[in-house]
């Protein structure tokens, strides 16, 4: 299994000298093993999705929720505009409305000029929850996570690894913080054993005091919920925008000294390529 | 054994707030948790305890009519709650653990997810003057 991150960034995309290394594209991640591929949200990080070929004229794309740092490069997804290509959205079930209806909230004037339903490819949404559903050789489970509106978090199980996705999660939601029982942990399932976790950690956990409740985590709760989950490696992701990539660097030896985790974790980066067995 | 749904943890959360007594039951009736104002009432704490099952939390608290009159289970909210997914609402009173009866005000609602899924039931009650209903 192949992991590609095309855009780490949390909430906004940035731009300017103070935050190329770890990047100003929001959320999106590629997976990929043979011929199969998956793109994880539709941040502004999808744009690299155009230099791909593909192997198939299938492609699926796994939305955790439908805020804009996450859906925001879908109306500039190439596949969407070729008649020939197969597109499959999954994303959260709402209590009400349709996923392809609070979609097309943002794909629809005056946000958008094109509306979903002009859109050439051939388009098909497939709403879930706390499921599990295969897509070719991928084994998925979906979960819903502690976040703001319906959010899900995915565990990813190719031929012999597993990489968990949540970048937007506050498991720490509550007057002490996580509670360390395996059964009241949110998203618990979807990272339990995992071979790479992919989680939310934006805020250091002196900024996290006083945005309780806004839907992410510290960095200090995503290394607890990682050690809790037993994942083998955390990749620390969905960075604050007005995170310089110096204060990230400093944050992160500042972590280093405090946390001496039995388990690998590092600060996710844009363009970063990893290989699992 | 799995974790629970977001929605029972997120009430587990939200009673851990409250000053307020709180039961946080799951589909089978077993008690998943209490706050600190419910372990006053109780007499036990839940790190103690830790989940109980019907059988079990049921006889700890006696509920009786205004005769001291043994009160049915199928007639408390916490149980209607659990068989027809409803909330429910009913004062009576309560022989706890001390053998002290108190008065209480119950209110019992269901957890359905997202997915309307039945996940459990969360009940709050509050002690009442007895001229109070």
């Amino acid at each position: 299994m192949k992991i590609n991150l095309w855009g780490v960034r949390g909430s906004i995309q940035t731009s300017g000298p103070d935050t190329k290394n770890y990047g100003s594209r929001t959320s999106c991640t590629l997976v990929s093993e043979d011929d199969n591929l998956l793109i994880l949200d539709a941040g502004s990080g999808i744009q690299q999705f155009n230099s791909i070929n593909l192997p198939n004229k299938r492609i699926d794309v796994l939305l955790t929720h439908l805020h804009m740092d996450h859906i925001l490069g879908l109306g500039f997804f190439s596949p969407f505009f070729n008649p020939g290509q197969e597109v499959h959205i999954w994303g959260p079930a709402a209590a009400t409305q349709s996923l392809r209806s609070r979609l097309g909230r943002y794909l629809s004037p005056p946000l958008f000029p094109v509306l979903l339903r002009d859109l050439p490819c051939v388009l098909t949404f497939h709403e879930i929850g706390n499921c599990e559903f295969k897509i070719r050789d991928f084994k998925i489970m979906s979960s819903y996570v502690i976040h703001p509106g319906p959010t899900v978090g995915f565990r990813i199980t190719g031929k012999h690894s597993v990489f968990t996705y949540i970048p937007d999660h506050e498991p720490a939601l509550g007057r002490n913080g996580i509670i360390k029982d395996h059964k009241w942990i949110s998203g618990f399932d979807l990272a339990a054993d995992a071979d790479i976790l992919y989680h939310d950690g934006q805020y250091t956990d002196a900024e996290y005091q006083t945005k309780k409740g806004w839907g992410h985590s510290s960095m200090d709760d995503a290394l607890l919920f990682a050690s809790l989950c037993r994942a083998k490696k955390l990749m620390i992701a969905h960075h604050d925008p007005y995170h310089s990539d110096e204060q990230l660097r400093e944050i992160f030896t500042n972590l280093q000294l405090n946390y001496k985790n039995p388990f690998k974790y590092e600060m996710a980066e844009e363009g970063m390529e990893f290989d699992l067995p | 054994m799995p974790a629970y749904e977001i929605e029972i943890i997120l009430s587990r959360q939200l009673a851990d707030c409250l000053s307020i007594p709180v039961f946080i039951i799951d589909t089978t009736g077993s008690l998943i948790f209490y706050n600190m104002p419910a372990e006053e009432v109780l007499g036990e704490r839940f790190e103690e305890t830790g989940e109980m099952p019907v059988e079990l939390w049921s006889v700890i608290f006696k509920p009786v009519d205004e005769f001291d009159k043994p009160i049915p289970p199928e007639e408390l909210p916490l149980v209607k709650t659990l068989k027809d997914f409803l909330p429910y609402h009913k004062s009576f009173r309560i022989k706890s653990l001390q053998g002290q009866t108190e008065k209480i005000a119950l209110t019992s609602y269901p957890i359905i997810s997202r997915e309307n899924k039945f996940l459990g039931a969360v009940a709050m009650f509050w002690k009442v003057k007895e001229d109070e209903n």
